[in-house]
């Protein structure tokens, strides 16, 4: 049975881009370890002749025609930016660790 | 005159509309006004788009005889949109802080098909933070009430959508039913709710919670008006590739026939697991004594068994926060919605950026789903637990199969309780996980499913009735669902709502 230590959702929060606070990653411990005792139980069931199922209504993939279209206007894309300049969005710097 | 045209059915709306007694304006114009009033108490909108509205209403109503035939039965009656749906020029929140004032640049392809049918838009609807909630107290900007009592959640994650509809600010709206969304708040405040088959609608333009399980789906007061809604809604879409290609099912024909109450050689297949333990005892005895009805119009019942069901809510609690931990990474603070920058002493990167601005935006419900599905996903617990709950899924499916081969339709309560009071189940997430008990295993089958009410329990709130039809099927469902109701209001003189307590209108009146 899988049990959350404080540094398991310390670490969950990085790999979900979340700053947790200290008082969050103390209440989703306590809530997380109830939620995986209830849902632990799967396992009971899922054995190794069992096939899994990703969609439920299974249907053949297909390409579509390919035929031009207009899609959104550069203005339209990033009409709903948080920040943006001379027709792009502006992201904070990705590499380094210095201010 | 207010009170009057707000209490039709859509259905009924429609026919004066073409009748040309009322314009698509004074039914505008009249909800507006019910709105107005009732939302101090009701609180179902995040945003009333009322100038679109009327401008939509105007155009159609400017339309000649010739073009307005040619347009589906619903024409020209409003409707509202749970805020999870996009719509071009409206704000588009999902009720939550990381979408504030986003403003979409296109239309889901639902809203394209309302469009096209002449239905002005009310406004946008108030939810659960990205659906995720039973009670709609995890909105972002406010709670949703429930018309028969107001110090009552109207359920979730549509509370709003379920809420308008019943309080007669709306006559029509589409919800979302990703465990229960649409189905559950219909049983808590005594309208129809509609989960179609996985497929059967369009989901471009629903903004993604879990998406192998969501389904748009319509909310009315009567099972003919979401059967005229869903053929509307309904049909193949080349944007989204779960899209089923065909048409919609025949539902409004299954509808008016069961409207004759005639269930003769219909198979109607009790699910042993889905009752008893669990569900009040005023919401077992109205389902108990619906099904009577049933078998005095001809049906005949048969208990069946669903073994995997006691999975079903583990099995959804793994796959459901999987995919919403996947699809809410888009929300980054890059191209849309909220950007928070990290405060003095933490590096200004756009990783640190993202983190700030996710903590910021989204609330406990969202970050509690996001953590436990990138734990569910991580490296070493992928098999054991992802792994397992997409064969559990498997097992439903087989379930679901070998009950179809015994009963024509399945039933059940839609949910365990009534309507419950505002904070009881906030502080205990298992508790409200609960709420869905009976609607999860048609979301993770792909199957059609419904809620339609039921009467009300020894408190005096609604129950809902659940019928699940095999997958492509969902005309099965409307049949006997329009035949219940049928019945049930014969012996109700008139439709459930008769026993709600209005006071907003009077005041719009």
């Amino acid at each position: 049975m899988p049990t959350f230590t404080r540094e398991e959702i310390e670490h969950l929060g990085d790999l979900a881009r979340i700053a947790l606070t200290d008082e969050e990653i103390t209440r989703l411990q306590g809530e997380l370890n109830v939620i995986a005792d209830s849902i632990n139980k799967v396992q009971e069931v899922a054995s190794d002749d069992v096939p899994p199922t990703a969609n439920p209504i299974p249907l053949e993939a297909y390409l579509r025609p390919d035929v031009p279209e207009t899609p959104l206007t550069q203005a339209e894309a990033l009409a709903g930016g948080p920040k943006t300049e001379a027709g792009m969005f502006v992201a904070p710097r990705i590499l380094g660790s210095e201010e | 005159m207010t009170n009057e045209i707000v209490k039709l059915s859509a259905a009924e709306m429609a026919a004066k509309v073409k009748s040309g007694e009322v314009s698509s304006r004074e039914l505008v114009d009249a909800h507006l006004e019910v709105i107005e009033a009732a939302e101090p108490s009701i609180k179902a909108f995040l945003k009333v788009s009322a100038d679109v509205a009327r401008e939509q209403a105007d155009a159609f109503d400017a339309k000649s005889a010739d073009e307005k035939a040619q347009l589906p039965e619903l024409a020209g009656v409003p409707i509202a949109i749970k805020d999870m749906i996009v719509t071009k020029g409206i704000e588009t929140t999902a009720a939550s802080k990381i979408l504030e004032g986003w403003v979409p640049p296109y239309d889901a392809t639902v809203i394209e098909k309302l469009k096209a049918a002449g239905m002005p838009i009310l406004g946008k609807t108030n939810l659960d933070e990205f659906a995720q909630g039973s009670s709609t107290e995890h909105s972002a900007y406010q709670t949703t009430h429930n018309p028969w009592d107001t110090e009552r959640v109207p359920g979730g994650s549509g509370g709003g959508s379920a809420s308008a509809v019943a309080a007669f600010e709306a006559p029509l709206a589409l919800g979302t039913d990703t465990g229960g969304s649409i189905r559950q708040p219909g049983a808590l405040t005594g309208t129809v709710g509609v989960k179609p088959t996985y497929g059967g609608v369009s989901r471009f333009g629903a903004i993604a919670m879990a998406s192998s399980l969501d389904q748009i789906g319509p909310v009315s007061r009567t099972v003919l008006d979401s059967a005229l809604l869903q053929e509307i809604i309904g049909g193949h879409d080349r944007r989204d590739s779960t899209s089923i290609p065909e048409g919609p099912r025949p539902m409004v024909a299954a509808a008016r026939e069961g409207a004759k109450r005639d269930l003769k050689g219909m198979k109607v297949g009790l699910v042993k697991e889905l009752s008893g333990d669990g569900f009040q005892p005023g919401v077992q005895a109205r389902f108990n004594e619906a099904v009577k009805k049933l078998e005095e119009m001809g049906a005949e019942v048969v208990e069946v068994s669903c073994p995997h069901f006691e999975y079903s809510l583990g099995a959804y609690y793994i796959i459901m926060p999987s995919e919403v931990s996947s699809n809410l990474a888009r929300y980054d603070g890059m191209r849309y919605g909220l950007r928070v920058m990290p405060p003095a002493g933490v590096p200004q990167t756009a990783a640190n950026m993202m983190s700030y601005t996710r903590e910021a935006g989204f609330g406990d419900e969202v970050k509690r789903r996001i953590i436990l599905g990138t734990y569910a996903l991580s490296a070493g617990y992928y098999d054991a637990w992802y792994g397992s709950a997409q064969k559990v899924r498997t097992l439903i499916i087989q379930d679901f199969h070998n009950a179809f081969q015994q009963a024509d339709v399945l039933v059940a309560p839609t949910s365990p309780s009534t309507a419950f009071k505002f904070g009881e189940k906030m502080d205990d997430p298992l508790a409200m996980y609960m709420n869905d008990i009976a609607t999860i295993p048609a979301n993770l089958a792909g199957v059609p499913a419904m809620s339609i009410p039921a009467g009300l329990s020894d408190d005096g709130l609604p129950v809902g009735f659940q019928f699940i039809a095999p997958q492509q099927r969902d005309e099965v469902m409307y049949k006997p669902a329009a035949a219940l109701e049928a019945a049930l209001e014969e012996d109700w003189g008139g439709p459930i709502w008769q026993s709600m307590n209005t006071p907003w209108l009077n005041a719009a009146e």
